[in-house]
């Protein structure tokens, strides 16, 4: 009977404890999504009132004039993903598949590193870069020299899913299609490729979702433009470039068109990220 | 001997340094069913994989000897060529997870790109999948993915997609090791039935099923032919020791 009692006490303890280190980490996991919640208020707070659809069709206004828009920076914006896309998914495809069908060889080994080394290397230095290679030969600051700095920062995202995804195929889909005559390059591109587009295209989303906030590496490219630039040669504004430049300035107004910039950037950011989640779980492939 | 499809001569295959097929002659019948057993190791699935040359998307393989299909040196032949002609169902289903079923039959076409009429294409979807047993189970959900398909359902639909190239001899490597009884049953029936219209090579460490299926046997054991002969005269009165030591259980 002792026993029972002295069990009784020690379950009472236990379950106590269970209790306790669950609202522990209740409290810890909504500790971590509340910064993320008040930098989405306060931007809604200040930018909500700069955005209207003359916002994003009309151009910035000089200073002491009020409204004006953020066309400039939205088309420039859009240049500069297109173009970092245009170089960044064909390469960053081809490289996951090299590495997925080379797995051990030496190669491989060095474009897994490279790539690596390449995520980690930070955006200012890849600006730098940039600006040695294009800028400088060029003799000015252009959308295409932009559009590679982020193209750049793009690609081991690209490969790293590519890779990933495709890894996840089983074997044995390969050898149905290479057992039914198919030549080996027909079995990539139309077996393995469509059976991991949904790891790819969400690599591809996650990978402009980075490089659309990214503003270092603009800063010695891109540069930015007062004016609406249609040239992929002539300088370009962008989102990021532009919020930073109007948020420096001393101005009022160019504050609220700064935190309406900021407002537009991450609800792009955030669409692309719901359509990444949405698009996974729809063309997710089951084998 | 017009009804020999396929022969092989000193057949030997190494990976690397390593002799997985030693010295294998073999002649392989038209219209029958040969069953190639022994235990795992042995060399069974490696044999075959020579037979539609899968074995050149395995590094540092190398073979000796010839293999002879319907007169034609297989290493002359392209070997897109071969694998059109000596189809192939491997060990688990394997359907294309990105198609239907109407798809998945004629996946080779398709794949291919070879252009024929659709409803030349249709008729070969009816008859491969009435062949594979598996149109009245499936003839209202043709464009439905193949991977919603049963274990055994996927097996049979993959049988009907090597159907659909119309190949002379049709590999089967172990078809029946992921599926249950009565999958494995239904597939076995299936198997005889089809003997009409293809050549049938059945790896299977099974000896029950090679008993139930096959016409002829052949016993490999460590890389070596060990036995060779009808299902009857194997069974019943194998000539070699290690044969009979396979059958009675006391190997493999």
């Amino acid at each position: 009977m002792m026993n029972n009692v002295d069990t009784d006490k020690h379950f009472k303890l236990r379950k106590l404890k269970n209790k306790v280190f669950k609202y522990f980490l209740y409290f810890l996991s909504g500790l971590s999504i509340i910064p993320l919640i008040l930098i989405i208020l306060h931007i809604i707070k200040n930018g909500i009132s700069a955005v209207n659809i003359k916002f994003f069709t009309s151009m910035p206004k000089p200073v002491g004039e009020s409204g004006g828009g953020i066309l400039n920076a939205i088309v420039g914006t859009l240049m500069l993903v297109t173009i970092a896309s245009v170089m960044a998914i064909p390469v960053g495809i081809s490289t996951g598949i090299y590495l997925n069908e080379h797995r051990k060889n030496r190669l491989s080994y060095y474009i897994q590193l490279s790539a690596e080394v390449l995520q980690s290397i930070p955006s200012i230095v890849i600006g730098i870069v940039a600006w040695i290679w294009i800028v400088l030969p060029m003799g000015h600051f252009s959308a295409l020299s932009g559009g590679i700095a982020l193209g750049i920062m793009m690609l081991p995202t690209i490969i790293k899913s590519t890779e990933e995804t495709l890894k996840l195929i089983p074997h044995s889909l390969k050898e149905a299609s290479l057992a039914l005559g198919v030549p080996y390059y027909k079995t990539i591109l139309k077996v393995l490729l469509p059976a991991s587009l949904s790891g790819i295209v969400t690599g591809i989303l996650i990978g402009i979702a980075r490089i659309a906030g990214e503003t270092a590496p603009l800063l010695f490219t891109a540069f930015g433009n007062p004016f609406l630039n249609f040239s992929i040669t002539k300088p370009v504004a962008s989102l990021p470039l532009l919020i930073f430049n109007y948020a420096t300035s001393p101005y009022d107004d160019w504050h609220k068109i700064a935190w309406g910039a900021s407002l537009v950037l991450i609800t792009f950011i955030f669409t692309l990220n719901i359509f990444t989640r949405l698009f996974t779980k729809k063309y997710k492939v089951k084998f | 001997m017009d009804n020999i499809v396929l022969q092989v001569k000193d057949l030997n295959v190494y990976y690397g340094n390593k002799r997985v097929v030693r010295n294998l002659n073999i002649e392989i019948f038209k219209n029958y069913i040969t069953a190639v057993m022994g235990p795992s190791g042995c060399g069974k699935t490696t044999f075959i994989r020579t037979l539609n040359r899968m074995h050149e998307f395995t590094p540092n393989t190398k073979v000796e000897g010839s293999i002879i299909l319907n007169g034609q040196v297989l290493d002359k032949m392209d070997p897109i060529l071969v694998r059109r002609r000596i189809g192939m169902v491997f060990q688990k289903p394997n359907p294309f997870p990105t198609m239907n079923i109407h798809d998945n039959v004629i996946a080779g076409y398709i794949l291919n790109g070879i252009r024929i009429k659709k409803s030349a294409l249709n008729a070969i979807v009816e008859d491969c999948l009435t062949k594979a047993g598996l149109w009245e189970e499936v003839k209202d959900d043709l464009y439905k993915k193949g991977t919603f398909l049963s274990g055994g359902q996927q097996q049979r639909l993959c049988i009907a997609r090597a159907l659909a190239m119309k190949p002379d001899i049709l590999l089967l490597d172990e078809p029946t090791s992921a599926l249950d009884p009565v999958a494995t049953a239904h597939i076995e029936e299936l198997i005889v039935e089809l003997k009409k219209d293809v050549t049938i090579l059945l790896v299977t460490h099974n000896i029950a099923q090679a008993g139930r299926v096959s016409d002829y046997v052949t016993f490999m054991y460590l890389g070596e032919l060990i036995e060779y002969g009808t299902a009857e005269q194997m069974f019943t009165a194998p000539k070699n020791e290690k044969t009979n030591k396979f059958l009675t259980g006391a190997i493999g």
